[in-house]
């Protein structure tokens, strides 16, 4: 094997595939850490240039994990369409790259091609792709998903409500939910972190919510995002369960130190097949992020953005109703800055859609990032831009258990106001209903939440 | 015209217009806003620009501008929502929470002191992370200062979490040569994620701890500051020094509004290898609402007596109880 390319009278090569892989990366501080990033500006173009020139074929076949040693590379690998496959195998990176821009590449036809690619097929193209093309790309392939109502259907923009409570007080948590669903936050899900993950707490928290979306017949699902092991808990004895969360990691370790497994996973999804309340058909929801598996000494000298693309190949196996990358969460050794959360935000979403899940991103960053709410608002801007199918909603931003800072319960329907995009159809019309909007505008109604005081 | 022509012809004009009640003095409307302050919304920094009722000359405008704000940290929780359905009923469940509920809006934005309220609180941690520990305070307490391996400033300390774990050469020669050996308990104290925190909380917390263990009739070490310092630091302080127990008083990573919480991490003759689970820690250590400092360095004191007592620390100690 030679990978090597002259760039301005030097010379570049590369040992293999993992570090041409890596060096490939737009700067992030995780692939310094790992040691595969790229040591001079130049260097990281010269990788591009080769990159540019490997056959998918290439990058099929040199996964991150070998196939005998993790069932993740297993489960991508034998989910992956023969025919469709073969009949793109032979393209370089960048005709890859040039195929999913062209304009006479449909949306239909990256749907089919998305069932005849590898994580690492997903993740080479998106190293070769600038930010503008991430987000013209990712709006090309809109992937739309069912529970209670319909999330990523375009024209829509949707919100997670995300209520958290530093002691999970059921009244704190439940004026929080009033608070983002008099903004119109909560179409994608009422996801609550719990602090306290066990049964008692995760089931009292899912009444209470399942309580508000009886009450007053919200077209939406409740989800408490504690480990999957005590939601399965909660479904086998008749807890309320809209959507069923777990947090993935791209490698069979990674997944260790999770604590969860494929097969685990399975068994969760047939559970939630079974007893979740809204009617389907997708009835998961998962959490990934750029650097979990580096974090977990579970990368296995591979780059995070490959790692990351190999969660959403995982993911797909159980038809999500929604998955986001927590993109800013994991803190400034592994995304240094705003440049390089927003990079790794547009990456995250581009691939989940490419993959074909419904995807969305927590725009977020940690206080010692080098990063700011006018940088996750400009984040956010751009991957409404790109067809994002949902946010987080927080009371401004500011989640006061798991102290970081995301987009807020005003940040949904501002962005929709601002690119003309509407709340799930569901969602809207029973904002409508309530007076709480109107061609699409808030009305003076919205932002009350004492609105859900009494019914 | 110079200006102290220039200020005589302003002020004169100005006396004219007050004089001909075509222009508000200053005085009242920075009174109204400072007064208004206390109670509801017109605490916000737009309410406070002074109304004209003839076209001002400039030169006037600024001289007879006066903002005088209250710290809006101190009024948090404002109800802003415009005619709400249920006032008491708002006030009822912002209570039920710290999250930044009951905030209104302008159009579908925030109202500008609750963004500016937020900014603020952003920025005090921000503040916290990229700055140093005042030289002053360290001087107090007689502390000298060492480094870590980290050479490349706060970007490389937050970068490289493995570097800020081990002393540089010069840090061992300098402990060696200054601090007394194999004593009971050595007190450290790192700026970790927040300067401020280290500030809020040594002078309380310091003398506490120090009396507490010579009061113990326990040998006090030399105490000394880690500049760029994460918590695994504690590995080569005990190494040097061969103390019976280590107490690393370093700054946590900021919350949002709050960068003085300080922790106490704590080990039973740390070495290397040692990781979290050899470890106590004495965490959210803040006045008005976290672990009391002086409580803090009491309870770290009695910490450091029962790692003595059982030889452990951490899961050990967990289990010796």
């Amino acid at each position: 094997m030679l990978l090597r390319t002259k760039l301005h009278g030097k010379t570049y090569e590369f040992p293999d595939i993992r570090l041409l892989m890596g060096k490939a990366n737009e700067e992030k501080s995780g692939d310094r850490l790992a040691g595969v990033g790229a040591e001079t500006a130049a260097e990281r173009v010269a990788a591009k240039l080769v990159l540019a020139e490997v056959p998918l074929w290439v990058l099929h076949d040199n996964p991150a994990v070998p196939y005998d040693e993790d069932e993740i590379t297993r489960l991508i690998h034998d989910a992956v369409d023969q025919t469709i496959y073969n009949e793109i195998k032979d393209k370089t990176v960048g005709e890859f790259r040039e195929w999913i821009l062209a304009d006479t590449t449909s949306t239909d036809m990256i749907h089919r091609t998305s069932n005849g690619l590898t994580a690492e097929m997903i993740a080479g193209v998106t190293k070769l792709m600038s930010n503008l093309d991430l987000m013209y790309a990712a709006k090309k392939i809109p992937v739309t998903a069912y529970c209670n109502n319909t999330i990523g259907k375009p024209g829509t923009l949707s919100s997670r409500n995300q209520p958290n409570h530093p002691t999970d007080s059921p009244e704190g948590i439940r004026a929080e939910i009033y608070e983002g669903l008099s903004y119109g936050s909560g179409d994608s899900v009422i996801g609550i972190n719990p602090v306290d993950d066990s049964y008692g707490s995760v089931s009292r928290l899912l009444d209470m919510s399942y309580d508000v979306i009886k009450t007053w017949n919200i077209p939406t699902q409740n989800c408490v995002l504690s480990h999957v092991t005590t939601q399965m808990k909660c479904l086998q004895s008749g807890s309320p369960v809209g959507l069923v969360f777990q947090s993935l990691a791209g490698s069979q370790k990674g997944n260790d130190s999770f604590g969860i497994s494929v097969g685990m996973m399975d068994e969760a999804y047939e559970l939630a097949k079974k007893h979740c309340f809204p009617k389907g058909p997708n009835f998961m929801y998962f959490e990934t992020g750029q650097g979990a598996e580096l974090s977990a000494e579970a990368h296995n000298g591979w780059d995070q953005l490959v790692l990351e693309a190999r969660c959403y190949g995982f993911a797909k196996r159980y038809s999500p109703y929604q998955v986001n990358t927590v993109v800013g969460f994991i803190g400034p050794e592994y995304l240094y800055d705003a440049r390089q959360i927003q990079r790794a935000g547009l990456e995250d979403h581009f691939m989940g859609k490419l993959t074909g899940i419904s995807m969305g991103v927590d725009a977020c960053y940690t206080n010692h990032a080098r990063a700011d709410q006018n940088a996750i608002e400009n984040l956010a801007v751009m991957l409404t831009a790109a067809g994002c199918n949902y946010f987080m909603g927080l009371p401004m931003g500011d989640d006061s258990m798991l102290s970081y800072q995301s987009t807020s319960f005003h940040d949904a329907p501002t962005l929709r106001q601002l690119f003309n995009l509407r709340p799930a159809p569901e969602f809207e019309k029973w904002m409508e209903d309530l007076g709480l909007i109107k061609n699409g505008i808030l009305t003076e109604k919205a932002g009350d939440p004492t609105i859900f005081l009494k019914r | 015209m110079d200006d102290t022509q220039l200020n005589t012809l302003v002020d004169a004009i100005v006396r004219e217009l007050k004089a001909s009640g075509a222009v508000k003095t200053s005085a009242s409307s920075s009174g109204t806003s400072a007064s208004a302050s206390a109670t509801l919304p017109s605490s916000s920094a737009t309410s406070s620009k002074p109304q004209f009722s003839t076209p001002p000359i400039s030169s006037h405008l600024i001289s007879s501008l006066s903002i005088d704000l209250p710290d809006p940290t101190l009024t948090r929780a404002t109800p802003r929502v415009n005619n709400p359905k249920d006032a008491q009923g708002l006030k009822a469940i912002m209570a039920s929470t710290t999250a930044r509920i009951g905030v209104g809006r302008a159009g579908p934005r925030y109202s500008t002191a609750e963004l500016l309220l937020f900014q603020g609180d952003h920025a005090v941690t921000q503040d916290a992370l990229y700055r140093d520990v005042d030289q002053k305070l360290l001087d107090e307490f007689n502390l000298f200062t060492v480094q870590t391996k980290i050479t490349g400033g706060k970007q490389e300390y937050l970068l490289r979490p493995d570097l800020g774990r081990l002393l540089n050469d010069d840090a061992k020669r300098i402990i060696n040569e200054k601090c007394q050996k194999n004593v009971n308990v050595q007190l450290v104290i790192g700026d970790g994620l927040s300067a401020a925190a280290v500030e809020a909380n040594l002078r309380q917390m310091f003398p506490v701890i120090r009396q507490g263990v010579q009061t113990a009739g326990l040998t006090f070490g030399t105490p000394f500051f880690i500049k760029y310092a994460r918590v695994g630091v504690i590995n080569d302080v005990g190494e040097l020094i061969k103390p019976d127990v280590v107490i690393l008083l370093i700054g946590e990573r900021p919350g949002l509004g709050r960068a003085e919480s300080m922790s106490a991490y704590m080990g039973y003759k740390p070495k290397y290898g040692d990781t979290d689970a050899d470890r106590d820690v004495v965490c959210n250590i803040f006045e008005n609402g976290g672990t009391n400092p002086l409580e803090g360095g009491a309870f770290v004191v009695q910490i450091a007596q029962k790692m003595r007592k059982h030889q452990a620390s951490g899961v050990k100690l967990k289990l010796a109880n």
